[in-house]
């Protein structure tokens, strides 16, 4: 049945981005802030409607809504929003302050919404499309800039790649199981004997979604799409887009391929090992922070991935737990990251922190905040993240696993460290940052209090991550 | 079964002889009757278009892309309207909706582009 009013918040999200295009477009002057006010009321009213959503498939099962993709929504909205805020000033300065910006950014958490509700290889492709078309675009912002057309370009031809490799394990999946709804394929690979055509497709598709994570290893592109595109264009990629592809990865897995689990936990197992090893060791080097950012990114994805590996409820509960928490803590970091500007210029070297702890104290104080709870220090939100999926880890019996994202955690420790080191024990080469703007603030300071005080009340997420693996297993 | 088919595109057999007939005869006429007296002017490319053998690396105005970008857009959605065309007796409101759906969103880029001026040559 269509059911349409079960994608209330998709098609209110969509209507409303084509008003505000055109409000966007038809007055003669440039209307940035306005359009991107209009953007945040359209994607608090989207999360309003999710949390008001019903349950059940619509559009002929080509679409679910359940407690799952309402988790996933309601995160990647928040990315989506306070990464907007993020853009405000920054963009202002850096001259992209065009309306366009945040009306991409709402297309892209259309796509990302539609990817989390997809209930059908069709519909999934659709929305990662509308997603990956509209990140390509604002990774290019900068178009005056080569390093940020080279990021478009890079993002782009790589992406297309994944696209390809993806449409051609789904098309497999097709030949061999018959049908591309999530429902019938879970119910068509249910035997044991699943044969070794679909198997394949299995890889093929997960090696598309693992480019959407950049997970080893297929990670090659972040680094460098990470440092050319605009700092808060960085900061939207590392969050919304991520909380969503992995949220892609686990109801593509868990739903049609449940059955296959034997055959996926390997590459996971595999993904999860080589990012974590790879997120540690690489950042080492790193002097430009947006690169360092890029493979803390990768490195995070290989931890929240260990919960997938386990393929058990309580692994699948630590993944959702580990994207929230990284999402605050990295629009925080962010937040710090787009503060950086002296005399009108923005920094990028982690050497430009240095002497932040006497000049800035409030912000030097949540960059440290950010930082040792990335490294996974108690009592910050980011050691529960990862206490819940070595938790499952261990639990399961994935020892080897386990050892490797303790062993890692502990190098990569060094350089989250290293920065809070230059924040407060290098003296200041050249005066202090620039002020920053009120919207930077707040960022700063909510997505810090979440980071400080979620082990106070950690029940709140972990309950509703529960809720919402409950519906995706039954 | 297979004869029944063969037979079925016959008529097509014969339009291609018939095509290639005239065609032949058309441009063989032309070569042995006609007087010839050629020139670079008029053996060089129609004055809007290219030199069909050329260096591929040659360098054109970006605008072409652009209308070309554009003529695709355009294109589809007409390729779509035809099998939404005759199909429309089946699928009914929901169709016709879904239909009237595409094109309000294409109208929407069709403002957007045209306000941005991507559709002036200068």
């Amino acid at each position: 049945m269509l059911n349409w009013t079960l994608a209330l918040p998709e098609i209110v999200l969509g209507v409303s981005g084509l008003f505000i295009l055109l409000g966007g477009v038809i007055p003669k002057k440039e209307s940035f802030f306005p359009v991107s006010m209009a953007v945040i009321g359209a994607l608090i009213l989207a999360a309003v409607l999710v949390l008001g959503q019903g349950e059940g498939t619509a559009f002929l099962g080509q679409y679910v809504a359940d407690n799952f993709s309402r988790f996933a929504k309601v995160l990647i909205l928040l990315g989506a929003a306070l990464g907007l805020l993020l853009a405000l000033d920054f963009n202002e300065k850096a001259g992209l302050g065009r309306f366009e910006y945040p009306v991409l950014m709402l297309f892209a958490t259309l796509g990302m919404m539609v990817m989390v509700s997809a209930n059908d290889l069709m519909s999934l492709y659709i929305g990662l499309e509308l997603l990956s078309l509209s990140l390509y675009v604002i990774a290019a912002f900068d178009r005056d800039n080569p390093r940020s057309a080279e990021a478009g370009l890079k993002y782009f031809v790589l992406g297309a790649l994944a696209s390809g490799l993806l449409l051609y394990g789904a098309s497999l999946v097709y030949g061999f199981a018959g049908t591309t709804n999530f429902d019938r394929l879970a119910d068509a690979l249910s035997g044991d004997d699943v044969g070794t055509g679909v198997v394949v497709g299995l890889v093929f598709v997960l090696a598309g979604l693992a480019f959407k994570v950049s997970a080893v290893p297929f990670h090659m592109w972040t680094p460098d799409v990470y440092e050319g595109a605009p700092t808060p264009v960085t900061a939207f990629f590392a969050t919304a887009p991520k909380v969503a592809a992995i949220a892609l990865l686990m109801h593509v897995l868990i739903g049609p391929f449940g059955d296959l689990s034997a055959q996926w936990m390997q590459v996971i197992w595999v993904c999860s090992a080589g990012s974590m090893i790879l997120g540690a060791f690489a950042a080492i080097g790193q002097r430009n922070i947006k690169r360092l950012m890029a493979y803390s990114s990768i490195g995070h994805v290989g931890y929240a991935l260990m919960g997938l590996a386990v393929a058990n409820d309580t692994g699948y509960r630590g993944v959702l737990v580990y994207m929230a928490i990284y999402v605050v803590m990295n629009l925080g970091t962010f937040a710090v990251l787009i503060a950086m500007r002296r005399r009108g210029r923005a920094l990028e070297q982690v050497e430009d922190l240095a002497g932040l702890g006497k000049t800035d104290p409030a912000m030097a104080l949540w960059m440290a905040v950010f930082m040792f709870s990335m490294a996974g220090i108690p009592p910050l939100a980011g050691f529960f993240g990862k206490l819940y999926v070595f938790l499952a880890a261990v639990q399961g019996g994935f020892w080897t696993l386990a050892v490797i994202g303790i062993v890692t955690s502990v190098i990569a420790s060094y350089y989250y460290l290293r920065i809070v080191k230059v924040m407060y024990f290098d003296a200041a080469p050249d005066g202090a940052l620039d002020a920053r703007p009120a919207s930077l603030t707040v960022v700063m300071a909510s997505t810090g209090l979440l980071t400080l005080l979620f082990f106070l009340f950690p029940a709140a997420l972990i309950g509703a991550a529960q809720v919402a693996v409950a519906s995706l297993a039954g | 079964m297979t004869q029944q088919m063969l037979a079925e595109y016959f008529p097509i057999l014969v339009f291609l002889g018939i095509a290639a007939a005239i065609a032949s005869a058309m441009v063989g006429g032309a070569m042995l009757v006609a007087r010839q007296k050629p020139n670079p002017e008029k053996l060089s490319a129609y004055e809007c278009g290219f030199e069909p053998f050329d260096d591929t690396r040659r360098r054109f105005d970006v605008r072409f892309y652009l209308v070309a970008i554009l003529f695709i857009i355009f294109d589809l959605e007409v390729a779509f309207l035809f099998p939404w065309a005759v199909a429309l007796g089946e699928i009914g409101w929901f169709g016709f909706l879904s239909m009237m759906g595409f094109l309000g969103v294409l109208t929407v880029g069709f403002v957007y582009e045209w306000r941005k001026g991507a559709l002036d040559w200068e």
